[in-house]
């Protein structure tokens, strides 16, 4: 054991070594430092004195997954302005998100914020929040079900037309051949988004199933399609974080092809503006978030309810270089 | 043991081989014969398979998993599961970009922290697996649940997002680029860095196994930690050691996906690491441990890259994306162990 005992000793005194470097050796460009010179703060204070409710927000978002955060921010905000104690709790699993939400409804929240990914399996706890009296409001996915199982109204984009959106604007683009790029196989809005695209295409489009965790496999995918396809002219992708991506496999098939995607991240809004991306198509995450909560107060507070029994649609939104400048200061704050 | 000696009065043991049996007896040679089928295989099936702009991406696919392979069978042959590698990748990615970018600090000081961090999750691994004499199937699925809650942890907690902050614009990263993420064209090729970094690793993994006295102590531990302890090898050292190996594998490969995807997700890397020992037991590796090499866990992530590219080549429906991988991974392993059978026999 003293051997490794030393080992221990050494790696402590290396790490300090670097520590101490670091101080040194400073990046005068990018980093921290420029964001903060950047960056106004911004004060969240209640703007209302209505008593201060609790509600609760379930989402089936996986671990680390971009968009959600985006969601949560926007009902963060919300809450922090309507006066609203906000709790969050998320799993991609039904069965525990069920959980989550039947530990809302014994917590007796004044209100409940649900996606319905998997809507059956939500059926019961929502007639159970529906018998406690709980207001619920769906979000994102579910516009089908969110009537019948008694919630309020539906906040979201109906991925169908997101997808047709897309399908339109690669018409007015002139492209002939299509890649759709599915990062999660076997996810139902996913395949509606790019069925919602062949749709109104007029070229043809194939889907592509990618490895979502595995960026290297990512890019080796698209550029494997490309490479036995090279009349295709258009890749899309489903999310932000895989359109860099897309160009990297484009640049190394040696394709001409556009690259298009959905959602929007910082470097989304970098290419978008450079012009490596066509256009992005946004359905605006923030506004699920924030207009759900919104709309849970204004339900407590003056019995409104927004819709007409309709969903509230917050996208598809199409976002190219022009709207890329304006928004780029957005999105690097996170609530684009 | 035969008692009779061979007519020429030479020990049987001592007796020259055949160059025929001496290859029939390397635990690769089921994958490479596996290999080839599979390269006939998509040759056939593909017609865009073959092209040299293909075959690159195939390596590329292939390097990025062989990266880690070696380094997973050297720790399979030494009798270890490594189920943290894949996260350990992402976390090595996160620590640099975040550090450099938090402290301001030139790209470089964050890639030597993040070799240290990871280092030391190595080394916790291997120092936990010997204290505790837990298997090593709970001591690293435990650091695999720390490393991803860790990692999406620290990532909201500093950036306030699940993704870190570009650091493409600060000074060193195009030299760290140009070591972990550069590509060179030639004609309608690419050929990526990833690629000798490969090379390299493999090539290290295998002098170390078969040239080096710690080579013999891997096989050893391998074969059965307490015979080897009982004729003074050091199985402590040789075990921390191989996961050391494993992580500065993942320092590597982690650096090579922030220097070229430049945004680190703190989400990925999840199941990578069934892909690392998948390349290692097509390669030849047991899952029992004391037998298997560096250059087959090779062959095998190869035979992993054309497989996963070989499958969009071919333009197949992709609803049968991945049984298609499962059935190839399957057969590869089946025939590896046929011909290693075979190649027992006719010893």
């Amino acid at each position: 054991m003293a051997r490794v005992r030393t080992g221990v000793r050494v790696v402590g005194a290396v790490l300090a070594a670097v520590l101490g470097a670091s101080l040194a050796g400073c990046s005068s460009t990018g980093g921290k430092r420029a964001e903060e010179r950047a960056r106004a703060a911004e004060a969240g204070r209640p703007a209302v004195s209505t008593p201060r409710w609790t509600f609760a927000m379930v989402t089936h978002a996986g671990d680390g997954d971009t968009f959600w955060d985006i969601v949560q921010k926007g009902a963060k905000e919300a809450a922090a302005k309507d006066n609203i104690n906000f709790v969050y709790a998320h799993d991609d699993q039904a069965q525990q998100q069920a959980q989550f939400v039947q530990n809302a409804i014994d917590q007796k929240v004044d209100g409940i914020v649900v996606s319905l990914a998997k809507p059956e399996a939500l059926k019961d706890v929502l007639a159970k929040a529906a018998k406690a009296g709980i207001p619920v409001i769906t979000v994102n996915s579910g516009s089908a079900q969110s009537a019948e199982y008694g919630a309020l109204t539906h906040i979201g984009q109906d991925e169908v037309i997101a997808g047709e959106a897309v399908g339109t604007e690669l018409n007015e683009r002139g492209r002939k051949r299509a890649v759709c790029v599915l990062h999660e196989q076997g996810n139902v809005g996913h395949e509606q988004r790019c069925a919602g695209a062949k749709k109104t295409f007029s070229g043809t489009m194939e889907n592509l199933y990618v490895e979502g965790t595995n960026m290297p496999s990512v890019q080796a995918s698209i550029q494997a399609q490309l490479q036995a396809d090279p009349s295709i002219d258009a890749i899309v992708t489903l999310g932000a974080p895989f359109a860099p991506t897309a160009i990297k496999a484009k640049d190394a098939a040696g394709s001409k092809a556009e690259v298009d995607t959905f959602d929007l991240n910082a470097s989304v809004a970098r290419d978008l503006k450079s012009g490596a991306l066509g256009f992005a198509v946004d359905q605006q995450p923030y506004l699920q978030g924030y207009e759900a909560i919104d709309l849970l107060w204004l339900y407590r507070y003056n019995a409104n309810v927004l819709g007409g029994g309709r969903p509230v649609l917050t996208g598809p939104q199409i976002v190219t270089a022009d709207e890329a400048a304006k928004l780029e200061e957005y999105i690097k704050r996170g609530s684009r | 043991m035969s008692t009779t000696a061979p007519a020429d009065g030479l020990d049987e043991r001592l007796a020259p081989t055949s160059a025929l049996r001496k290859l029939l007896a390397r635990p690769e040679l089921g994958s490479v014969v596996g290999a080839v089928a599979v390269f006939v295989f998509f040759s056939i099936a593909a017609p865009s398979f073959l092209q040299a702009s293909s075959l690159s991406t195939v390596l590329y696919s292939a390097s990025t998993i062989g990266i880690m392979a070696a380094p997973v069978a050297l720790l399979m042959i030494g009798g270890e599961f490594d189920l943290s590698a894949g996260v350990m990748v992402t976390t090595s990615a996160l620590v640099s970009s975040m550090f450099s970018y938090q402290m301001t600090a030139n790209v470089w000081v964050g890639v030597g922290v993040s070799l240290l961090v990871t280092l030391a999750i190595g080394f916790f691994n291997g120092f936990m697996l010997t204290r505790t004499k837990l298997p090593s199937f709970i001591i690293t699925l435990g650091t695999f649940l720390m490393l991803t809650g860790l990692n999406l942890g620290f990532t909201k907690l500093i950036t306030g997002t699940v993704s870190t902050k570009t650091i493409a614009d600060m000074e060193g990263f195009a030299s760290a680029r140009a070591l972990f993420a550069s590509q060179w064209n030639i004609g309608s090729v690419t050929l990526k860095v990833t690629i000798l970094w490969w090379f390299a690793i493999v090539a290290v993994a295998t002098w170390i196994l078969l040239r080096t006295r710690a080579g013999n102590w891997i096989f050893a531990v391998g074969g059965g930690a307490d015979a080897a302890r009982a004729t003074g090898v050091p199985v402590v050292k040789t075990r921390i050691g191989l996961y050391m190996g494993v992580a500065l594998c993942a320092w590597i490969s982690g650096q090579h996906i922030l220097f070229s995807f430049d945004v680190v997700q703190s989400g990925e890397g999840v199941g990578n690491e069934f892909l690392y020992i998948i390349a290692a037991v097509i390669g030849g590796c047991l899952m029992t441990g004391g037998y298997g090499s560096a250059i087959g866990s090779a062959v095998g992530a190869f035979i992993f890259g054309m497989t996963s590219n070989g499958i969009v080549y071919a333009q197949w429906n992709p609803d049968w994306f991945k049984f298609f991988l499962g059935a190839m991974l399957l057969l590869a392993t089946l025939l590896n162990a046929w011909v290693r059978k075979r190649a027992e026999a006719s010893k």
